[in-house]
């Protein structure tokens, strides 16, 4: 229903090696390195929070950037992720290392399930779908035993690497520095892969897409699945960081934050998810005398970015 | 399950159920004309059940909390609140119009949240009574008591409803609804004013919601800002159980949807706290085996 004339993106070579890009980035991963050695602890701890968003929204993003569908309950697969981990080292004395790939299935397994009926049909069905499926999972975490019902889950291990076990603050930070980097890495291959490029075109056109012999069903199932393992190793090492889960910590206001994370830098492009992911982290912080307002001040930025800058703060320049 | 319950839950199911229907309805008319699901739509049903909250409140210093003051609070917010409709469609929705489907899906988003946050910001969050004096006056069939009150709702629910489909099926901007549903751009080239059909559809839409925001905080005696959220949720289940942009299906998708509701909470197996989960997950098998529903044509995505 378009009017405008698109021009498809040319989804193939972002220009990797040009100066302009790399100097920048080599001064925010050397400044990210030598953060806990300056910061005290409230300023590494929220710069922890804010990797973990920046996992969690690089992780929406192949959903919403690249494969352009909306996804509302993004936390689920977080949760999934925590709780898999969770309950698999407090209950079952598993090593730490060894949850990762059960969360990892499971969270594919939920992926399938709610996303290969739904992705079949209109766009606007897999975001109240999600969204449903975000309540799902709460709901389920708090009824069942095994999860600790509404009081969580207590007592996740901490992990342990070559002998040396993740207590402090700073261990977490360069713990989900790494996991940040890889998501990063990760993404960025993926974009450029024949996959990432099938991604691009079922979101401008999914009728040219098919058109051209993409198995748009499958491509969608792909960037859903890819997301939903994102967010789940993001899960399992917020729970080993945390110790405590509780069916709070995944609820609908979180999706919307991870969300709003991906829209206000810009959808589809690494830095201006991770410069929205670092904004997103900030913003309880800034807003903490807010109280109540603060859910309206979230809406607010939402719908302001949505009207008057739809590409988000730091577009992509190839759209 | 002996023949009280059945019958008590049946009475529940099809009050909870009307209000499902009006609300579904709403969703129903704006996905039809403008292929939009609207996420506010949840929210506009709770901001009717505030509005009529506080004319109840108003109102009820001079005609007291009987059905006068009910019967007026309704009247006030439904108009009210179908004014706010079309102030959301003028504002957030128009100028998206012609953007992207994911663009236009994050600003009705945006839109439910605003409303939602708003309503936190200022009630702070608490629940507010909403004392109706309706007496529990009723008839009896076997044990089970059912009030004049619980009638009243769900006549008064259909006969919204009927309302809405006479002008729908009836009237010269129910026909020039149905067009704009059928193809924007011809009905445009047709003579139609499409953006003020556009505006008519959240307006009615909104205000049934509204009707349903108020009798629902009326029957409850509870207002909180939440209580949207999952209503709106389950307003779209009732809505694809129906057949999503049919009148009819909506009305149908929403008695059921109260009934399943009613009878699946009461299984041995089930309980009350998986009731949502119940709801969500026959949402998910329609979306597999019947996703027009039952009532619904075919939707084909809009290219």
């Amino acid at each position: 229903m378009t009017d405008e004339v698109r021009t498809m993106p040319t989804a193939g070579q972002p220009q990797l090696m040009r100066w302009s890009v790399v100097l920048p980035g080599l001064a925010a991963l050397t400044c990210a390195l030598v953060l806990p050695q300056f910061a005290n602890a409230y300023v590494t701890e929220v710069a922890t929070t804010a990797l973990l968003y920046v996992v969690l929204c690089l992780g929406l993003n192949v959903v919403v950037g690249y494969a352009g569908l909306l996804d509302l309950g993004y936390a689920a697969f977080f949760a999934v992720g925590a709780y898999t981990s969770g309950i698999l080292t407090a209950e079952f004395g598993f090593n730490f290392w060894l949850t990762i790939p059960v969360a990892m299935v499971a969270a594919c397994v939920a992926g399938i399930i709610i996303g290969a009926p739904t992705l079949r049909l209109r766009s606007d069905y897999l975001a109240i779908v999600t969204l449903g499926f975000g309540e799902i999972v709460r709901i389920i975490a708090r009824n069942l035993d095994i999860t600790g019902g509404a009081s969580g889950l207590i007592g996740i291990e901490r992990p342990e690497i070559f002998g040396f076990r993740l207590m402090q603050v700073q261990h977490f930070y360069y713990a989900f520095l790494v996991l940040a980097l890889l998501t990063a890495f990760v993404c960025l291959s993926v974009e450029r892969s024949r996959m990432g490029r099938a991604w691009f075109y079922v979101r401008y056109d999914e009728d040219a897409a098919a058109g051209i012999g993409i198995n748009r069903v499958t491509a969608k199932l792909q960037a859903y699945m890819m997301g939903a393992v994102i967010a789940s190793v993001a899960g399992c090492l917020y729970a080993a960081k945390m110790t405590a889960i509780s069916p709070e910590s995944f609820t609908f206001n979180q999706s919307l934050l991870i969300l709003l994370g991906v829209v206000l830098g810009g959808m589809g492009r690494i830095p201006g998810v991770v410069l929205g992911a670092v904004l997103v982290a900030l913003l309880p912080e800034v807003l903490r005398g807010a109280g109540t307002y603060r859910p309206l001040v979230t809406a607010v930025a939402l719908l302001a970015i949505m009207l008057f800058r739809p590409n988000g703060l730091w577009p992509d320049k190839r759209v | 399950m002996t023949l009280d319950l059945l019958i008590q839950q049946l009475v529940n199911g099809l009050i909870v159920g009307s209000f499902y229907a009006l609300i579904a309805l709403g969703y129903s008319m704006v996905f039809g004309v403008i292929k939009l699901l609207n996420f506010a739509h949840g929210d506009i049903y709770m901001n009717g059940a505030f509005v009529g909250l506080i004319v109840f409140s108003f109102v009820g210093i001079w005609v007291g909390n009987g059905w006068l003051g009910v019967v007026c609070a309704l009247l006030v917010s439904m108009l009210a609140v179908g004014l706010l409709g079309v102030i959301i469609e003028r504002f957030a929705y128009r100028p998206m119009r012609n953007a992207p489907r994911l663009s236009i899906l994050i600003t009705a988003l945006g839109a439910s949240m605003v409303l939602n946050g708003t309503a936190l910001a200022l009630t702070g969050g608490r629940h507010y009574a909403f004392n109706t004096d309706l007496g529990f006056a009723g008839v009896d069939i076997s044990t089970v008591h059912i009030t004049y009150t619980q009638m009243v709702l769900v006549a008064a629910s259909i006969a919204l409803m009927a309302g809405m489909q006479a002008f729908v099926s009836r009237t010269m901007y129910g026909k020039a609804m149905r067009a704009v549903s059928i193809d924007m751009g011809a009905s445009r080239l047709m003579g139609i004013d499409v953006d003020r059909v556009i505006a008519l559809t959240f307006f009615m839409g909104s205000a049934l919601a509204a009707g349903g925001g108020v009798m629902a905080g009326a029957y409850y005696g509870s207002v909180h800002f939440f209580m949207g959220f999952i209503m709106g949720l389950k307003a779209f289940t009732a809505a694809v159980i129906g057949g999503i942009g049919s009148v009819p299906g909506a009305m149908l998708g929403g008695l059921l949807l109260g009934l399943l509701e009613a009878f699946g909470s009461s299984l041995p197996f089930v309980g009350s706290e998986w009731r949502d989960v119940f709801v969500f997950g026959t949402l998910i098998l329609f979306l597999v085996f019947k996703p027009t529903g039952l009532l619904g044509r075919s939707v084909v995505e809009r290219v």
